[in-house]
């Protein structure tokens, strides 16, 4: 196993903290590491795709879980499969596609491991329809302070913690997923142009029980009457025999170009003011109308972010903040008015997606409820930005939302409680669970999680 | 924990009654500060610090802390540490002295050089090892326009600060990399706010420019009514209070105060000495 201290961020790069890494390649080496950690605790990580400190440990250990990458047996007739929680998505889906499977729930990338995604119990543009990520593992094996393994089934408190727990019930070892079946690698995409956010909602309301994926790109650097314009792309998986005859004869071909470097540092001058608001002009003129019925290859539909280079990883030497809240339905008027604010503000967001959420998680502390979820990028170096997201807080917990924990770098502990009906449980679990704190990470000491 | 903009939850102060620093932790209690520790030399001046600040909403204790007393800085210190973590570490004791009569009195020159220099290096290292144990945290340390390029007039106070910049960017280079950020911040004179002019922008979305703007019409006021008293190198304790929470957010290493003075400073570190003696500074 190795071992070695290292500062550490999440994908936004702000508030580095140094830990002692380990990387166990075996339970007992990931169960001797959880054992013998200091008063200062451990915490697993993944592949640090959470944008806020989630998955670091200021003084601790921190536990990278990508050395545990089995994928142990895969059922081709169920489509069950059983790996380790280091397993990336990425690995899931070039394995299960050409068994004609796919990951039930994927978010924007897929460079994420299964551990982290029943930690952040994440969702993805089909939440309308499959819920989030924890909804289809069956069950986990976790590994819990004292280092004893439990094996967690679905339906109990304990598993309802750990989706979504953000690894502070203990490390996911490994899970069993139910995945979906599909014919091809093929997506069908439909993408409508919307005016301004109330053509946008309404059209996410008629339309999105046909489809299974949908989102929409919003521009944010609009203002007056087009304030909230959208380009809304919702897709389907082509049956195989819906494919034109030369996709047919590779229906399941999965082989997304290889991740691009990230660029060391990217002025913020870029991303901000005028170029910003020329490159949304360009996106939103250039998106089709009304366009029904485009193939596209999966990676390309549900992953855009992945075959870009990562701007928006690294404005300047500062980074970046992802916000993402949502609030449910019948507060629309929440949703107008916090769109309305960003897009006076003239902020640089960027990847900036609306979508509207189906049932929410089985997790205590999961993201998704019904209603609307806004999502966006901003420079951390922004002035006055913190006050400006303390107020957007503000307006979402009074709407009875929630901004999403997994991405967080800045919340105010205070808001918690109301956001997250279920923190009580979730602690009274924990305080039973590991008395000694044994679970920590950065965000759970900022939070008092 | 510090969050994305660098605003600390917890802060410890050292010289607890220092205008500077309690700017400075009005700013931070505004944003997400909950805890702070004022050390300090016992006095009502203490006490009463404390409870304004306690007074915005934070959980505020006093530590008995001596700078003179460099062998008791582990123990009390330490045991500010023990009770939690602390995210951002003010050192902002110091003394001016009087330099007519420390000319005349080594002992009271010595005073002030223990004050300012060896004072911070004991507490300096005590913290910085305890910021290292936890992963993480800022020390930010208030040095001196003074002591960039030491003058006749004050050149006991101005070396005692040359010797706190220097140690302090020393330990910035040693704790790179560690997750511990070291900030020097360094202040022109720093003249009390005209009551009036208690500049609050910062909420605001222009803020940074505002205030710069708002010192630069100061600053040119100032000097058109005195032109000896002030300059453009003249600041108030908020606008470095301001600098100082600008400065955590960014994670700079180095801070002056008001901004001007970078270049005012790398030009006048090279004035030849002849030269240097006859300016009217
Ligand atoms: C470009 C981009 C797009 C994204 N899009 C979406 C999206 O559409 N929807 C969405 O929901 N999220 C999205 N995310 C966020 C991301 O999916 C989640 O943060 C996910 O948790 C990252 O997984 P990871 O393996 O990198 O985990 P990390 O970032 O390393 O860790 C995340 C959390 O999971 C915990 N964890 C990780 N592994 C384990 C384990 N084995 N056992 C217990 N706990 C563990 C960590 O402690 C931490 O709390 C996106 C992120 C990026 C960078
Ligand atoms: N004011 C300026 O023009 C200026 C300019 C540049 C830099 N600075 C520096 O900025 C820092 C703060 O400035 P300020 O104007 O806010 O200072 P201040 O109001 O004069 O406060 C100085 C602080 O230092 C403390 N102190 C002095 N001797 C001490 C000792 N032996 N042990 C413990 N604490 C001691 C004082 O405590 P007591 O209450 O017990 O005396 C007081 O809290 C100082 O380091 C100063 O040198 C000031």
């Amino acid at each position: 196993m190795s071992v070695d201290t290292v500062s550490l961020t999440g994908w936004g790069r702000t508030a580095p903290t140094t830990a002692l890494r380990f990387r166990p390649r075996s339970y007992e080496e990931a169960a001797a590491t959880v054992r013998g950690c200091g008063p200062r605790g451990s915490i697993a990580r993944g592949l640090g795709r959470a944008h806020g400190d989630a998955a670091q440990n200021a003084g601790g250990s921190v536990l990278d879980m990508t050395a545990l990458n089995r994928i142990r047996t895969i059922d081709a007739g169920t489509g069950t499969v059983v790996c380790d929680a280091g397993v990336s998505l990425h690995r899931l889906m070039e394995v299960l596609l050409p068994l004609g499977w796919f990951v039930p729930v994927t978010p924007t990338t897929r460079y994420v491991t299964v551990g982290g995604a029943i930690g952040a119990d994440i969702h993805g543009h089909n939440q309308h329809v499959s819920g989030s990520f924890s909804r289809h593992v069956q069950e986990l094996e976790l590994l819990t302070a004292g280092g004893e393994i439990r094996t967690v089934r679905s339906g109990t408190p304990l598993f309802d913690a750990t989706a979504g727990g953000l690894g502070l019930t203990g490390v996911i070892l490994s899970a069993t997923l139910r995945c979906h079946r599909v014919t091809s690698s093929w997506m069908s995409v439909d993408t409508e142009r919307a005016v301004d956010l109330d053509d946008l909602l309404e059209r996410l309301c008629a339309g999105d029980h046909r489809y299974r994926y949908s989102a929409a790109w919003i521009d944010l650097r609009a203002r007056g009457r087009a304030t909230g314009r959208s380009v809304l792309t919702r897709g389907e998986h082509v049956p195989r025999y819906a494919l034109p005859a030369r996709a047919r004869r590779t229906p399941l071909a999965f082989r997304p170009g290889p991740l691009p470097a990230a660029p060391a540092r990217v002025p913020e001058a870029l991303l901000g003011g005028a170029p910003a608001a020329l490159l949304n002009e360009v996106r939103y003129r250039g998106a089709p109308r009304y366009r029904i019925g485009e193939l596209q290859k999966l990676a390309a539909f549900l992953h855009p972010l992945d075959g870009l280079p990562q701007w928006s990883r690294a404005p300047g030497r500062t980074g970046s903040v992802r916000y993402q809240f949502v609030v449910g339905h019948g507060q629309e008027e929440a949703l107008r008015r916090i769109v309305r604010r960003i897009s006076q503000r003239r902020c640089p967001a960027s990847n900036a997606l609306l979508k509207r959420f189906g049932t929410g998680g089985p997790g205590w502390l999961s993201f998704p409820v019904p209603g609307w979820t806004l999502a966006l990028d901003l420079p951390a170096a922004l002035p006055g930005l913190a006050r400006f997201l303390d107020s957007l807080d503000e307006e979402v917990a009074t709407a009875g939302g929630r901004v999403c924990l997994a991405k967080d770098s800045r919340l105010r502990p205070e808001l918690l409680s109301a956001m997250y009906p279920r923190l009580a449980d979730f602690r009274s679990l924990r305080a039973e669970l590991d008395p000694d704190g044994t679970f920590r990470s950065d965000l759970s000491r900022r939070l008092s999680l | 924990m510090k969050d994305a903009f660098g605003a600390p939850q917890s802060l410890l102060v050292l010289g607890g009654t220092s205008e500077i620093a309690l700017a400075t932790a009005r700013r931070l209690i505004a944003l997400r500060t909950r805890t702070v520790r004022l050390a300090g030399r016992p006095s009502p001046a203490l006490e009463s610090a404390a409870a304004e600040l306690h007074a915005l909403g934070a959980d505020v204790r006093t530590v008995d802390f001596d700078a003179l007393d460099s062998a008791s800085h582990e123990t009390t210190l330490g045991k500010v540490f023990a009770e939690g973590d602390i995210d951002t570490v003010l050192f902002a004791f110091g003394i001016a002295g009087d330099q007519g009569r420390d000319e005349e009195e080594p002992l009271a020159a010595v005073r002030v050089a223990q004050t300012n220099y060896t004072g911070a290096v004991s507490a300096g290292l005590v913290c910085a090892g305890a910021l290292q144990a936890q992963g993480h945290g800022s020390l930010v340390v208030l040095s001196s326009v003074a002591g960039e390029r030491v003058r006749r007039a004050d050149f006991i106070y101005g070396s005692s600060k040359a010797g706190l910049d220097a140690f302090t960017q020393g330990l910035g280079d040693a704790l790179h990399g560690t997750g511990v950020h070291v900030m020097v911040v360094r202040p022109g004179v720093v003249r009390p706010e005209p009551a009036a002019e208690t500049v609050w922008a910062a909420e605001t979305v222009r803020a940074a420019g505002t205030v710069r703007a708002a010192g630069a019409v100061r600053a040119a006021a100032g000097f058109a009514s005195a032109p000896l008293e002030a300059s453009p190198l003249t600041t108030t304790p908020d606008a470095v209070a301001e600098a100082i929470v600008t400065g955590l957010r960014r994670r700079s290493e180095t801070v002056w105060v008001p901004g001007s003075l970078r270049a005012v400073m790398s030009a006048l570190r090279h004035v030849p000495r002849p030269l240097f003696r006859r300016l009217p500074i």
